[in-house]
């Protein structure tokens, strides 16, 4: 099986997971509170599973003999095709909360719209991820309440942080070149549909939370080309390390 | 040929699960069923709870070893994702052992939990997340002892 096409978009989905899963887990052993290590951890690990199941059908896509391990472990920050919102570092606890609300609240609407994909591996992946995704909101969602709403010190962090990150959520709704095609066929959503959905969750969580929506200004891109900050790559040197040491080894 | 399902079904249906070892993979849902193809080659078809549910390996480990003790080789453990797994797909027994060992079944739909120490329905969740991927953390307002709840997913 070859499909390039497919390929690079199975990829692109990928590496959201894989790359936001990798940032929550570094979270762990210093999460401010024992339930957020669970949570964050928890979080991290289904991101991952859904990563495993789409490296896994990207790999026979490609049809060049790469498993998950080769795709994730043996590619540089070029090769990565992630959305750039979802490298940015973890920052303060805001930074974080703040990157999960603007990338599940696109990723609920989305693995719903996915479970009706005429691709049935993408469809499969969708059925389980729309479920935990819907955890993921709800955390997100909850969060950004309790520090928008909490103390000075809280609200002004959460408020810094839904500023800093706004300029990384034009790209949640680009679509590559092949895109328009797939969803086309029934095989991808149309990112251009998920947007209302996007806007009444951040708007309502927004408004929930006394926060400001920010000002469409400039957006990032590239992520999909493989465009990244420098970050990512300080990610992956450090995730991938033991593999660029020791090629193939195994536990 | 039904004889070698038969029995491959008896030995893998008493895996247990790592994370919760009272509980076998046939109670949570997990093992979706044992056929033999043309061959005669048994395939054991199981599902994740969750997709990141890093118990999975090692369930795969158990069955091949638990085929391997009751003599039948070459077998063949795949992983479906499609239907997707939901919490309803315990059954009855492995809810009665949740609640033995002191997890909380999952609630159905519009239920509210049950604590498993008095069975009183008065309980508030602590937290959304648990140790691991499928629980979260409740306490009970009758009785105050915190305990972990099976999440309906």
């Amino acid at each position: 099986m070859s499909d390039p096409t497919l390929f690079q978009y199975v990829l692109g989905l990928a590496d959201d997971q894989l790359v936001l899963g990798h940032r929550l887990s570094q979270w762990t052993g210093r999460a401010p509170i024992l339930e957020e290590e669970l949570a964050l951890g928890n979080i991290a690990l289904d991101l991952i599973g859904q990563a495993r199941g789409l490296y896994q059908y990207a790999g026979a896509l490609e049809g060049a003999g790469r498993d998950e391990d080769a795709l994730a472990y043996h590619r540089d920050a070029r090769g990565y095709l992630n959305l750039t919102l979802v490298e940015q570092p973890n920052g303060d606890f805001a930074q974080t909360i703040a990157r999960q609300l603007f990338y599940t609240a696109m990723a609920l609407p989305f693995w719903q719209a996915m479970t009706a994909s005429t691709d049935q591996r993408l469809a499969a992946v969708a059925a389980k991820a729309e479920k935990e995704t819907a955890y993921h909101l709800r955390h997100a969602t909850e969060w950004t309440a309790r520090l928008g709403d909490g103390t000075d010190e809280s609200h002004r962090r959460m408020q810094a942080a839904i500023n800093q990150l706004w300029a990384f959520t034009g790209e949640l709704f680009e679509m590559i070149a092949a895109e328009a095609g797939l969803a086309a066929a029934g095989i991808a959503p149309d990112r251009k549909t998920l947007r209302a959905a996007w806007d009444r969750t951040i708007d309502a969580t927004l408004s929930d939370a006394s926060l400001t929506r920010p000002d469409d200004s400039w957006m990032a891109e590239g992520g999909r080309d493989g465009l990244h900050g420098e970050d990512l790559g300080h990610m992956l040197a450090e995730m991938q390390s033991l593999q660029r040491m020791h090629p193939g080894l195994q536990w | 040929m039904v004889v070698a399902t038969e029995t491959a079904w008896a030995a893998v249906s008493s895996v247990s699960d790592p994370e919760l070892p009272p509980l076998t993979i046939a109670d949570l849902g997990v093992l979706r069923g044992v056929d033999a193809d043309a061959s005669g080659r048994i395939i054991v078809r199981i599902t994740p709870t969750y997709s990141g549910c890093p118990a999975m390996t090692v369930i795969q480990m158990e069955i091949e070893t638990a085929l391997a003790k009751a003599g039948i080789k070459n077998a063949r453990v795949e992983t479906e994702l499609a239907p997707a797994w939901s919490s309803a797909d315990i059954s009855a027994e492995g809810r009665a052992k949740l609640a033995h060992m002191g997890i909380a079944p999952p609630p159905g739909p519009g239920a509210s939990v049950t604590c498993p120490r008095c069975e009183s329905t008065v309980t508030e969740e602590l937290s959304r997340f648990g140790a691991t991927a499928c629980k979260s953390l409740w306490r009970c307002t009758s009785c105050l002892e915190p305990f972990e709840a099976f999440k309906a997913l």
